[in-house]
């Protein structure tokens, strides 16, 4: 697997990036102090429960907020260069053409009343100086590649004759028609049967390591995420839970919040009476506990959790922002808690 | 397709026919017409030979058939109350209702359509505010109200533009057409605004709800995550989409105008079939109104066929070819 070294300059960075939405009871913070980097060529997982504020991070990465959501605070910076910032017109053209993105539906995703061809043939148009019948080559050469079987003739067809799985292909080749260094998938295989989900993320995986694409993928899924990351994010009430490499945040979580997370999923091979679950439910944004956010529901709870917020720690190799690491990088086994049988606050 | 089409063929012949009963109907409500033809010193046996000779005589039915049969060669009979054929009438007052509703629909379209996408993308804006508000005045003013003012305000004060007729007309065979003079044009101006005032606000308030809709799509989203522009985006991924609707309405708006410019034509005095109908119904010129109402519901039932093959040119998921689809 290439690139993926951590002391790579980062394509990406996010850094203590805060999102707001203004409403009549008052301001919503969905994203509080999030920062995080994206190496060239990486894949970085973002897990965690609905309402946690993966996607709302990748839209604002995009520049697609919707009113009245808005960035108030932090910097994202591609290639060093701040972006957060932009006339729209500058930010515009970054879209497309060096961050593309993925969404979840595909059926709802592409124009009903164009052609696929006219759609990509368009957005290619719109990045790249090419004459039309280029652009046609390249979208021809592009369906072929997300495996669209037939693309000559393919081409032609409306987004209505083409199945699910096919769908989101014809969006992936949308969203890397102009060769973007990055891909944001907001849950990109949810909507489609289990059956084409793997050939899907197989398809992007494939994809972005021949490109050299680094891709952010938000998801709820963990299977999908040991498979395709080489680092995962956990969000919790739209803060970063814990942040390392994939197999250390599975097999060794640091945070008592991803240890939950971990145990609360059904693996094959394992005899389990019951799935081990979290107590309680993530606050809404407008009732965050002072202090970690997760302290209402933590096993692990002291005094110190409810009045101060915890920052990123280092926690063996990953980061994570829970008190228990503020004495050093000592790796904790917090599985045992969320094993059957053991007693919870 | 053509199914289709000859489906929604024969269901307009099922209207024409149901149109033409009531439109034969309205003959009877006004009693005899031999009583109304003859004399009053007229003799039963005059009124047997009238009877007969214009086939009153004959069963219900038999005298429906030959209206329907008259009505499809054009043939309406003659006016009570101008003695001339009805279909000569109507050919001769058609282009003047025709060009006021062609301007009227015009005008409601190419006002209605920009200023209806302007308010869904400035949706803030005080311009548009004001546009929705005055929106609602034209909703809830009544027409003549309209004309009146127009009137009141451009040929009385101002005197810029005739208050009523249809000024010089030029004759293209059997049109006669207002549009090539300079007086028919300014004639054309204020009844044009009334009868499109009405469809502007309208049109400009479905665009706009259609517009917020679909600007909330995730094919929208993508679009712009594409890095498209906003202009790509708002007029050619967005407002293709509202089309299908603002077609609908637009087409049986169209019907509603050239039907309802009765008012607008009295007001304005304008020569066309409205103002025609107006008058036979003070003289209860019964061919005349059976001959307009027969008219009216062809001109709709044309339109909305019109409207239905339209929807299949802008929306591809109609004139998919069943089969051979990569299915759901």
């Amino acid at each position: 697997m290439p690139a993926a070294t951590p002391d790579a300059k980062p394509l990406l960075q996010v850094k203590n990036l805060r999102v707001e939405f203004n409403t009549r009871r008052g301001t919503l913070v969905a994203i509080d102090d999030v920062s995080f980097d994206i190496a060239p060529g990486e894949v970085l997982g973002v897990v965690g429960e609905s309402g946690a504020g993966k996607s709302i991070t990748g839209t604002a990465i995009i520049g697609l907020l919707e009113p009245p959501g808005r960035i108030a605070g932090g910097e994202i910076l591609l290639e060093g260069m701040r972006i957060d910032n932009l006339p729209a017109e500058e930010m515009r053209k970054i879209r497309g053409r060096r961050i593309g993105a993925i969404f979840q539906d595909p059926l709802t995703s592409l124009n009903p009343l164009y052609t696929i061809g006219h759609q990509l043939t368009e957005t290619i148009q719109t990045h790249l100086a090419m004459s039309m019948a280029q652009a046609r080559a390249r979208a021809i050469e592009l369906l072929a590649e997300v495996g669209i079987p037939a693309p000559e003739r393919r081409i032609d067809h409306y987004p209505h004759q083409f199945s699910g799985g096919m769908r989101q292909r014809v969006v992936i080749a949308l969203a890397l028609c102009a060769n973007p260094q990055l891909i944001i998938a907001d849950e990109p295989t949810t909507a489609l049967d289990v059956s084409i989900q793997a050939q899907i993320i197989t398809l992007l995986k494939r994809l972005c390591r021949d490109n050299g694409t680094a891709v952010m993928l938000v998801t709820h899924d963990m299977g999908v995420i040991a498979e395709t990351a080489d680092r995962v994010a956990v969000m919790y009430a739209g803060r970063i839970a814990e942040i390392g490499p994939v197999q250390e945040v599975i097999h060794n979580p640091q945070h008592p919040y991803t240890a939950g997370l971990m145990a609360s999923i059904p693996a094959l091979g394992h005899e389990v009476e019951r799935l081990s679950q979290i107590e309680g439910s993530m606050p809404r944004l407008n009732a965050i506990p002072t202090g970690c956010a997760f302290n209402p529901r933590c096993p692990r709870v002291f005094g110190r959790c409810t009045v101060e917020r915890p920052s990123l720690l280092p926690a063996g190799k990953s980061l994570a922002a829970c008190w228990l690491h503020a004495e050093g990088s000592v790796p904790l086994d917090l599985n045992k808690d969320w094993s059957e049988g053991a007693v919870h606050a | 397709m053509i199914a289709f089409v000859l489906r929604r063929l024969l269901q307009g012949v099922i209207v024409m026919l149901v149109v033409g009963l009531i439109a034969f109907s309205l003959f009877n409500f006004v009693g005899d017409p031999v009583s109304l033809m003859l004399p009053p010193e007229a003799t039963q046996a005059d009124r047997d030979a009238m009877r007969q000779a214009l086939g009153l005589d004959k069963p219900f039915y038999v005298q429906f058939v030959t209206f329907i049969g008259n009505a499809v060669q054009g043939n309406f009979g003659i006016s009570l109350r101008l003695g001339r054929p009805v279909s000569t009438l109507l050919v001769e007052r058609l282009p003047a209702t025709l060009e006021l509703a062609f301007t009227a629909a015009m005008i409601g379209l190419l006002v209605g359509i920009p200023v209806g996408v302007y308010t869904a993308l400035k949706r803030d804006s005080w311009v548009s505010r004001a546009l929705l508000t005055t929106s609602l005045v034209g909703v809830s003013l009544p027409n003549f109200l309209i004309g009146i003012f127009l009137i009141l305000i451009f040929a009385v004060w101002l005197g810029w533009l005739p208050s009523f007729g249809r000024g010089d007309t030029v004759k293209i065979g059997l049109w006669s057409t207002g549009f090539l003079t300079k007086s028919g044009l300014k004639s054309l101006i204020l009844p044009a605004i009334t009868l499109g005032f009405f469809p502007v606000t309208l049109i400009m308030r479905l665009v706009r709800a259609e517009m917020l809709e679909v600007l909330r799509t995730d094919y929208i989203k993508f679009a712009r995550a594409r890095g498209l522009s906003d202009r790509a985006v708002n007029f050619g991924h967005a407002l293709k989409n509202t089309l299908v609707p603002v077609i609908t309405i637009t087409g049986l708006q169209l019907g509603g105008i050239i039907a309802f410019a009765i008012i607008t034509e009295t007001v304005f005095q304008w020569p066309g079939m409205g103002l025609l109908f107006v008058q036979a119904v003070q003289f209860a010129d019964i061919p005349v109104m059976a001959a307009y109402l027969c008219l009216i519901g062809l001109i709709f039932v044309v339109i909305n066929l019109v409207v239905d093959m339209l929807y299949y040119l802008v929306d591809p998921r109609l004139r998919a070819e069943r089969g051979g689809s990569g299915g759901h």
